[in-house]
């Protein structure tokens, strides 16, 4: 046995299969009510905080964009510090702010050296930039131009327009329809009030998760996470999301200007609780999920030469994501790969994988895992994905188990209980559509 | 075997405790093959690459792409294993794999669990002898390359810029042409060509293997010695030396294809490590394009985006470490109601800016605490630490050099970096690439042409 990495290598044979320990993982609330996830690592003097709230675009209402607006006015200037003094301060001591958003959630993320020095001045910059961004009105204005032109510049992809175009079809009037970066009309009438109100609703205590992990102990942990959320008010969770839509499926097709036609093939998929969670995970690594090995790979890339990337997943989120599987070829073969990823879904459905396929995808899954969390940067955005799932502190550690037990049988039921190929959306977008 | 403690890490010496400082040994194969070894004991976990040194600024002209093809045939089998039977093997250990290609090297890479290490160094040796090239496995694997092409380049608007400024900047330089090749040499490659790039390339005697993660040395070296010990060594061809004429004034070219937003890159001949008037030029270079944009708080965040408010994004970038000389490139969108032409007035002001004037001591000291915190974040990942190692020993300059360039970083001054400025990024050594947006409605042929960079297999 040994340690490592503040984590125990326990390699048990149990009648289920291999159990591996994962980073231990520790979890308590901030005064305030965050939910803290905290693992010690003790090797780099650095340390790494992400603090995430229930505030992405699923709760944009009415305005498509509103969420990464408001996460990208974070670091433009909080507190005492306009947009450049809160640059400078962070940088001239070489520490990194980051800040994102997705469907489900919005975070930032702060990297630090853990000088004392150094590690109190990121601190008490976090909790401004969480808690009191200024939302100047030239800051505003900038970044709504930058949000502007990055859409403009996505939407120069064709992959990116057909994948805008498969959520819209599948979410109908579910907040999940609209993609993160909104449109242009909804970017051009966000107000700053708009931007004030999602912030003081969403960035709250009671809706946000603490991550922390680096070279510091417990107790400094819990004035970390005292300190970053220090400024946030309680307030309160955010609701729960409607289920999502049943909707049928389709072909839809559009042109673009492009020499390759892209396909985004899919229907609803499963949540981050489902109980058929490790069947659907598993069973996909085989279909389409592994990286260089997979069955849509070895049908649509090597048999046929068709096309470069090609692969499938899902995308759990906290009500159902979509299942989908995505390649892209030349115009004129469209058809014929769109007909390959059909046949191909429709086999695995019907038969299942095999229980050698199943047995690989697993052994690459287990044997993989200590791979997926051997540095502070992979810990951290899973401990705050645990966090902000609600899964239980011994998630990982109960992971590999949890593979080892899918066999064929269940992959085969719950594909076929969830995933039907006539249910199936196709959006097809490149040359003539 | 030479074992070196890394004593001249000094300033980071500093901040990290000995525990996690990373041991580094090097030692060679009877065959020529170099072996380094990073010991980094968070997790019980390892990444091996191998690296070529071949890329595609080895290619001459119509078989340009010939690198990157080959990379992705490496994967097809030998005559131990079959097809995809290698991608099979590492997945089925927890593996992950995959290889890259650029104008200077190709590395094929496995993050895998300790344990499963050996395995795939048997595998890696195997394929570095034993490749086979089936015409009908390159049939089908050259049509993917041509999708990645389209993928990456033909469809996507800044890629085409970008291999237009390349083809278009360099006169001689092999660095014109694209990393995955031109359309037309890739529909025109056969196996046969692959076969004999292979038997020129493909050797001990020309690779290096670097081995990252929870590994002693010594096991390492058994291991080396064991798998690729044996393998015979290839003549490797000395390349002709290569030559860029002087560039005598500007060159510019525009790129019109349909898109929503216009685009600009601007290019500076600037030396590199290794190769330059004088030692420290590449890192005054460093400096200056860390002084432009290290982030938000830099010149062009600071003036450009903030300020005059010109440009929706601009950016600095400078590689210090590469075969032969590159460019010191400038690039950026400008904002609604700003040209292009705006823009790049305002790009040229900043490099006038740092011409005729010296930097804030301040500036030169946040460029170097953000290296300095740099080096203790890119601990944390074991690719980025054997990627290091791997790209420069395939540069044929020197590992060690990652653990003393904050030293030379800390040495320069502000002269310094206002003569690099005076010297190199001056108008007749400027190339300028504009993307002028067509209708995005309106079909427009698709010539061939276009980026290189990484590419997965």
């Amino acid at each position: 046995m040994a340690v490592k990495h503040g984590w125990v290598l326990l390699v048990l044979l149990l009648a289920g299969g291999l159990v591996q320990a994962g980073p231990s993982v520790e979890s308590w609330h901030t005064s305030r009510g965050a939910k803290v996830m905290f693992v010690h690592a003790p090797e780099l003097p650095m340390v790494d905080v992400r603090v995430v709230v229930d505030g992405g675009s699923a709760r944009d209402g009415g305005l498509p964009g509103l969420s990464r607006f408001t996460n990208a006015m974070l670091s433009e200037g909080a507190g005492e510090w306009d947009a450049g003094a809160m640059a400078l301060r962070l940088e001239e001591r070489g520490i990194q702010l980051g800040s994102g958003s997705l469907r489900d959630m919005a975070w930032i993320s702060v990297r630090s050296l853990t000088d004392a020095d150094v590690l109190a001045v990121a601190l008490e910059s976090a909790q401004a930039v969480l808690a009191s961004p200024r939302f100047d009105q030239d800051a505003v204005e900038r970044v709504r131009q930058q949000l502007q032109i990055g859409l403009r510049h996505s939407l120069q992809s064709p992959g990116t327009v057909a994948a805008r175009r498969f959520y819209r079809t599948l979410y109908a009037d579910h907040p999940y329809a609209h993609d993160p970066d909104g449109d242009d009309a909804s970017l051009s009438k966000i107000t700053v009030d708009d931007l004030q109100r999602f912030h003081r609703r969403y960035y709250v205590a009671e809706n946000a998760i603490v991550a922390i992990v680096g070279a510091v102990d417990r107790k400094t942990a819990e004035s970390i996470a005292e300190q970053v959320t220090g400024g946030l008010a309680a307030g309160q969770h955010a609701p729960p999301l409607p289920p999502v839509p049943t909707v049928s499926g389709g072909e839809l097709h559009e042109a673009f200007p492009s020499s390759q036609t892209h396909i985004y093939v899919g229907q609803s998929g499963m949540s981050r609780h489902d109980p058929d969670y490790f069947a659907l995970y598993v069973g996909n690594h085989v279909l389409g999920g592994g990286s260089l090995v997979s069955t849509l790979g070895e049908e649509v890339r090597n048999k046929r030469g068709l096309s470069y990337s090609v692969y499938s997943y899902f995308s759990p989120m906290r009500v159902d994501g979509p299942f989908l599987m995505v390649a892209q070829t030349k115009n004129d073969q469209a058809e014929q790969a769109l007909k390959v990823m059909r046949d191909t879904l429709e086999r695995f459905v019907e038969d299942g994988p095999s229980e050698d396929e199943l047995e690989a995808a697993k052994q690459n899954l287990i044997g993989g895992f200590p791979l997926r969390v051997s540095s502070n940067a992979q810990i951290v955005e899973y401990i705050a994905m645990m966090g902000f799932y609600d899964y239980p502190l011994d998630w990982l550690d109960t992971l590999t188990g949890k593979l080892a037990a899918v066999d064929v049988a269940q992959v085969r039921d719950a594909f076929r209980r969830r995933i039907s190929a006539p249910a199936g959306i196709a959006v097809i977008v490149g040359g003539n559509g | 075997m030479v074992t070196v403690s890394p004593k001249s890490l000094l300033l980071t010496l500093l901040l990290v405790p000995l525990a996690a400082l990373a041991q580094v040994s090097e030692f060679e194969l009877s065959n020529g093959m170099k072996v380094v070894v990073k010991e980094d004991h968070r997790a019980p976990v390892v990444v091996s690459q191998v690296w070529y040194k071949v890329g595609s600024s080895y290619e001459p002209e119509g078989i340009t792409g010939i690198s990157h093809a080959l990379e992705h045939m490496m994967f097809k089998g030998t005559e131990r294993f079959g097809a995809g039977e290698f991608s099979r093997v590492i997945s089925a250990l927890g593996g992950s794999e995959n290889a890259f290609t650029s104008r200077d090297y190709t590395a094929y890479f496995e993050t895998i669990a300790v344990e499963h290490l050996e395995r795939a160094l048997e595998l890696e040796a195997d394929r570095m002898r034993n490749l086979i090239l089936d015409p009908a496995e390159f049939a089908k694997e050259i049509a993917v390359v041509r999708e990645e092409r389209r993928l990456r380049t033909e469809d996507k608007p800044t890629g085409k810029v970008y291999e237009q400024f390349n083809a278009v900047a360099w006169r001689a330089s092999p660095y014109r042409n694209p990393v995955i090749g031109w359309m037309n040499d890739l529909e025109h490659m056969t196996a046969d060509d692959l076969a004999a790039w292979y038997r020129r390339w493909y050797a001990p005697n020309n690779a290096t293997l670097v081995v990252a993660g929870d590994v002693q040395p010594e096991a390492v070296r058994d291991m080396a010695e064991r798998h690729f010990g044996d393998l015979s060594t290839s003549r490797i061809p000395a390349l002709k030396p290569p030559a860029e004429p002087q560039q005598a004034g500007e060159t510019r070219v525009q790129v019109r294809v349909p898109a929503r937003q216009p685009y600009l890159m601007m290019g500076y001949k600037t030396p590199i490590v290794g190769q330059s008037k004088e030692p420290w030029e590449p890192y005054a270079l460093y400096v200056l394009s860390s002084v432009l944009d290290g982030g938000e708080s830099a010149r062009f965040s600071r003036d450009l985006v903030r300020g005059s408010g010109i440009a929706a994004s601009a950016g600095a970038d400078y590689d210090s470490y590469s075969r032969l000389p590159g460019m010191f490139v400038l690039s950026g969108t400008p904002t609604d109601g700003h040209t292009v032409a705006e823009l790049e007035q305002a790009l040229r002001q900043a490099v006038a800016q740092v011409r005729d004037e010296l930097i804030d001591p301040a500036e030169l000291k946040r460029v170097v605490t953000q290296a300095v915190a740099n080096k203790v974040y890119e601990a944390d990942s074991l690719f980025n630490q054997a990627t290091e190692i791997g790209v420069l020993e395939t540069l044929g300059l020197d590992w060690r050099l990652s653990t003393t360039e904050i030293d030379s970083l800390k040495a320069v001054t502000p002269e310094q970096v206002r003569t690099v400025a005076q010297r190199y990024l001056v108008d007749d050594n400027l190339t300028v690439a504009t993307l002028v947006p067509l209708p995005m409605d309106q079909q427009q042929p698709r010539a061939a042409s276009s980026a290189g960079g990484r590419h997965g297999s």
